[in-house]
C-alpha cells in the first residue's frame, strides 16, 4: 500500500507540492511575525489606522480636490490620480510623438531621417532623471518671473511658474451635464453590443449616443447654465482665474514624451521593418498609394509585433513616474515618502505603494494583452 | 542626483526589509558595542548646510551637528575624527536611524510628540530655532500676514510641510506650496524665482542666504510662526545606554560653557577646587563608569571641540560667516534656553 503509494508520480509530485506550499506559507509567516515583533521591540506602532488620521500636509497640485483636513488615505488617492494623469497623458503623446519619429527613422530624406536618428541616439543614452532635471532646469531658468511673463497671445502667459491659459467655467446646474454624458456612455456600449448581434447602421448609432447628452445640454441651458471664459490675471504675487499648467508639470511631462517618444520610434520602426518586402510591393500592385499600404497593409500586421515591446515600455512609463518627485511633482511615490516620513508608517506605506504599482501595471498589461489577442493572426 | 535617487529607494527597501530579515540585531548587540567593534560612530548628516553640517574645502565636515556627532566619538574614542558622516535627506533620515543605518541623528531635526513615539527618542537640545520665510526684499514682504497667495518653496520629510499648512489655514493665506525631494533643488527652486518664499528653520535660511545667494542683502528673513522648536539629537529607541552616551556628551559642552570651561583653559581648570567641576572634569572619579565611559570623558570633549558656546561661535556666531545671534541658545544664565544638568 504504501510502496504504491510511493511509486505513484502523481502522489508524490502532489506530495511535493503540499511541502513547498507550506514551506512558502511558513516562510511568509516568519517574515510577518518577525516584522511585527521586531517594529514592536523598536516601539514602531503597526496597523492601518493611520490611514484615517488628518495627513496635515500640503500637496502642491491634484486633479481631485485636496486639503490638508483630509485623511492620509485621500492624500493617497491624490498622489495615485496624480500619478494615473501623467501616467495617461505621457503615454499618449508618447505614442503620437513615437509614431511620427518611427516613420521619420525610415523616411527616404536622409534629412528627416537622419535627424531622428540622431534624436533617437540622444535620448536613448541619457538617463532620464538627467532628462527631467534638464527640462525643469530650462523651465525655472530660461522664463520670466511671473511679473514679466511672456505673452505670445491674449490671455496666454508663459512664466517660470507656469503656463496659464484662458479656461472654460460652466455655470449653472453642471451635473445635468455629467448625467447626458454618462448616459450617452452608456447608451453608446448598449448600442455597440446590439449592433454586433443585430446589426445597427452607424448614423443610427451616432443618434442614438448624442442624444442623452442633447437633452441634458438644453435642460443646462434652459435652468439658466452658461459658459463663462476666465482669462488669468496678475493679482498680488501670482496669476489668478484661467487654468495653469504648473512648470513642473510642464518641464515633467515634455521630459516623459521626448524620452519614451525615442523608444517608442524604435519599437514601431522596428515592428514596420519587420514586415515583409513584398507586402510593399503587393501593395503597389494593386495600385495604392505608398501612405494606404502603410496605414491599411503594413502597420495591421507590423502592430502583432509591436505590440509586446510597447506593452513593456508603457509599463515602464507608469513606473518611470517615481522620478517625477525629483522635479517637485507630487506624484504617488512623493506622497507615500511625505506620509512615512509624517506618521512613520513605512513598511504600511510601502505596501501599500507596491500593491498600487502592482494594480497599475497589471492592469496595463492585462489591456494591451487583450489588445494583442485582437491583433493577432487568427487561424482559420 | 541619481545616486540620491538610488539612495532613497535603497532607504525605503531597507526600512521594509532590515525589520522584516533583521533578528532583532538590535538587541542582539549594544549600539556602544557596536559601535566600540567597528571603531567608530556613524552619524546622519545633512546634504550641505553650512553652519550646521557641510564639508568645507577639504572635504572636512564642520558644523553644530557635525561638533555634536564629535563630542560623542570624543566620548567612547577619544578622538574627534571617529565619525563616519552619512549625509541624507529630510525624507531618508528618520528610517536611516530606526533601521540602525546611522547610530545617531543631529540633523536639524525638531522634537515632535510623533517622532518621539515613533521608533526614535530624542536625547537633547542643540538649537533653538523659529521656523522662518525668506523671501526676496523686492516683493515687499516683511511679516507672515502680507503673504496671501503667495508660493512656497518646501522641502519635503521637514515639519515645515505642516508649519506653512498651519500658517497658511491660521491666516486664511492660501499659500501655494512645491514641494521637493531634496534640499538642493528646494533652494535652487527658490532663488530662480520658482516661489516667492522659501521656508525652514531660520538659521538655516541665514545659512542658505550668506552661502548661496548672489547678493545676500537682496533677502529678508521673518519667522513663520510664533512658536519655537527645539532641533534635537536623536537615537534610536531601545537603547538606554547609549541614549545616555549621548545626551551627556551633548550636556558637557553646555556644563562646561556655564563652568567657564574652554578649550584653552581646560587644563589648569583640572587644578580646580571646586567639587561640581572636579566631578564634571573627572578629577573625581565616578561619571565615567557611570556611564562605562572614560572619566576623563567631559575633559576629552572640551579639550579638543570646547564648549558649547566656542563651538557655536565658530560655526554658526560671530567666528562664522553666519554671524547668528546666540539668541535663545544662550545658556539660562544668560537669559537663553539652554539648561545644563547636574553631572554627578
Amino acid at each position: 500500500m504504501l510502496s504504491s503509494l510511493w511509486y505513484s508520480e502523481r502522489a508524490r509530485s502532489l506530495t511535493a507540492q503540499t511541502v513547498l506550499l507550506a514551506a512558502c506559507l511558513a516562510g511568509l509567516y516568519w517574515l510577518y511575525d518577525n516584522a511585527v515583533t521586531n517594529l514592536t521591540a523598536r516601539g514602531i506602532r503597526v496597523g492601518l489606522d493611520f490611514l484615517w488620521r488628518p495627513s496635515n500636509f500640503p500637496i502642491s497640485e491634484s486633479i481631485v480636490a485636496y486639503s490638508p483636513a483630509n485623511t492620509i488615505a485621500w492624500a493617497f488617492v491624490v498622489g495615485l490620480a496624480n500619478t494615473l494623469y501623467i501616467s495617461a497623458i505621457a503615454i499618449v503623446l508618447s505614442t503620437l510623438v513615437g509614431l511620427v519619429v518611427g516613420l521619420g527613422r525610415r523616411s527616404s530624406n536622409p534629412l528627416t531621417s537622419g535627424v531622428t536618428g540622431a534624436y533617437i541616439t540622444v535620448i536613448r543614452n541619457t538617463p532620464l532623471i538627467v532628462q527631467l532635471l534638464f527640462w525643469y532646469a530650462i523651465a525655472t531658468t530660461a522664463l520670466p518671473g511671473p511679473r514679466q511673463a511672456l505673452n505670445p497671445v491674449g490671455g496666454v502667459f508663459i512664466s517660470l511658474r507656469g503656463i496659464y491659459l484662458p479656461s472654460l467655467h460652466l455655470e449653472g446646474i453642471t451635473s445635468l451635464l455629467w448625467v447626458g454624458a454618462t448616459a450617452s456612455l452608456l447608451t453608446l456600449a448598449a448600442g455597440l453590443i446590439y449592433r454586433r448581434r443585430r446589426g445597427l447602421a452607424v448614423t443610427m448609432l451616432a443618434a442614438i449616443t448624442i442624444a442623452p447628452f442633447v437633452l441634458a445640454l438644453l435642460a443646462f441651458v434652459a435652468g439658466g447654465g452658461r459658459a463663462a471664459v476666465s482669462v488669468p490675471e496678475l493679482t498680488g504675487f501670482n496669476f489668478t482665474g484661467g487654468m495653469r499648467l504648473s512648470s513642473e508639470f510642464t518641464a515633467l511631462i515634455i521630459g516623459f514624451v521626448v524620452y519614451t517618444s525615442a523608444y517608442i520610434g524604435e519599437i514601431i520602426r522596428g515592428g514596420i521593418d519587420a514586415v515583409g518586402k513584398g507586402q510593399w510591393e503587393a501593395g503597389r500592385a494593386i495600385g495604392l498609394r505608398d501612405s494606404q499600404t502603410l496605414f491599411h497593409v503594413i502597420i495591421p500586421q507590423a502592430l502583432r509585433i509591436i505590440i509586446p515591446p510597447l506593452t513593456t515600455q508603457y509599463l515602464s512609463t507608469v513606473k518611470n513616474t517615481t522620478l517625477a518627485l525629483a522635479v517637485g511633482y507630487p506624484e504617488f511615490g512623493l506622497v507615500v515618502g511625505t506620509v512615512i516620513n509624517q506618521t512613520g508608517q513605512a513598511i504600511e506605506s510601502i505596501i501599500i505603494m507596491l500593491g498600487v504599482f502592482l494594480t497599475i501595471s497589471l492592469a496595463v498589461s492585462l489591456f494591451m494583452n487583450w489588445y494583442n489577442r485582437r491583433v493577432a493572426l487568427v487561424q482559420r | 542626483m541619481r545616486m540620491r535617487q538610488g539612495k532613497s529607494i535603497l532607504l525605503a527597501g531597507l526600512a521594509l526589509a532590515l525589520p522584516i530579515l533583521g533578528s532583532s540585531a538590535a538587541t542582539a548587540q549594544s549600539t556602544l558595542e557596536a559601535v566600540k567593534q567597528r571603531g567608530h560612530i556613524i552619524c546622519g548628516a545633512s546634504q550641505g548646510t553650512v553652519g550646521f553640517g557641510a564639508p568645507d574645502g577639504q572635504g572636512y565636515w564642520r558644523g553644530l551637528d557635525v561638533e555634536t556627532c564629535r563630542a560623542v566619538a570624543v566620548a567612547v574614542f577619544n578622538d574627534k575624527d571617529k565619525v563616519e558622516f552619512v549625509p541624507l535627506s529630510g525624507q531618508q533620515r528618520i528610517p536611516a536611524l530606526q533601521t540602525g543605518e546611522i547610530d545617531m541623528l543631529p540633523r536639524t531635526l525638531t522634537w515632535t510628540l510623533r517622532r518621539d513615539a515613533n521608533g526614535i527618542n530624542f536625547a537633547a537640545v542643540n538649537y533653538y530655532e523659529f521656523t522662518g520665510f525668506m523671501v526676496p526684499k523686492s516683493i515687499g514682504v516683511t511679516k507672515v500676514e502680507d503673504m496671501a497667495g503667495a508660493s512656497v518653496c518646501v522641502q519635503t520629510g521637514s515639519t515645515t510641510e505642516v508649519v506653512v499648512n498651519d500658517v497658511s489655514t491660521k491666516h486664511n493665506l492660501n499659500l501655494k506650496t512645491v514641494i521637493f525631494d531634496n534640499v538642493a533643488a528646494t533652494r535652487q527652486a527658490f532663488f530662480s524665482g520658482r516661489c516667492d518664499a522659501l521656508i525652514t528653520d531660520a538659521a538655516a535660511l541665514a545659512s542658505v542666504r550668506a552661502t548661496q545667494a548672489k547678493n545676500p542683502d537682496d533677502y529678508v528673513i521673518f519667522p513663520a510662526t510664533p512658536y519655537m522648536d527645539a532641533l534635537s539629537v536623536a537615537v534610536r529607541h531601545g537603547d538606554d545606554r547609549w541614549y545616555d552616551i549621548v545626551k551627556w556628551s551633548v550636556q558637557a559642552m553646555l556644563a562646561a560653557e556655564m563652568f567657564g570651561i574652554t578649550q584653552a583653559n581646560v587644563e589648569e581648570m583640572q587644578e580646580s577646587k571646586d567639587p561640581r567641576i572636579m566631578r564634571f572634569l573627572g578629577t573625581e572619579p565616578g561619571n565615567g563608569a557611570a556611564l562605562g565611559l572614560d572619566e576623563k570623558f567631559a575633559y576629552n570633549i572640551i579639550k579638543q571641540l570646547g564648549n558649547y558656546g566656542e563651538v557655536f561661535d565658530r560655526n554658526l556666531g560671530a567666528g562664522s560667516p553666519l554671524k547668528i545671534e546666540r539668541g535663545p541658545n544662550r545658556l539660562f544664565t544668560d537669559g537663553g534656553l539652554m539648561f545644563p544638568l547636574a553631572f554627578q
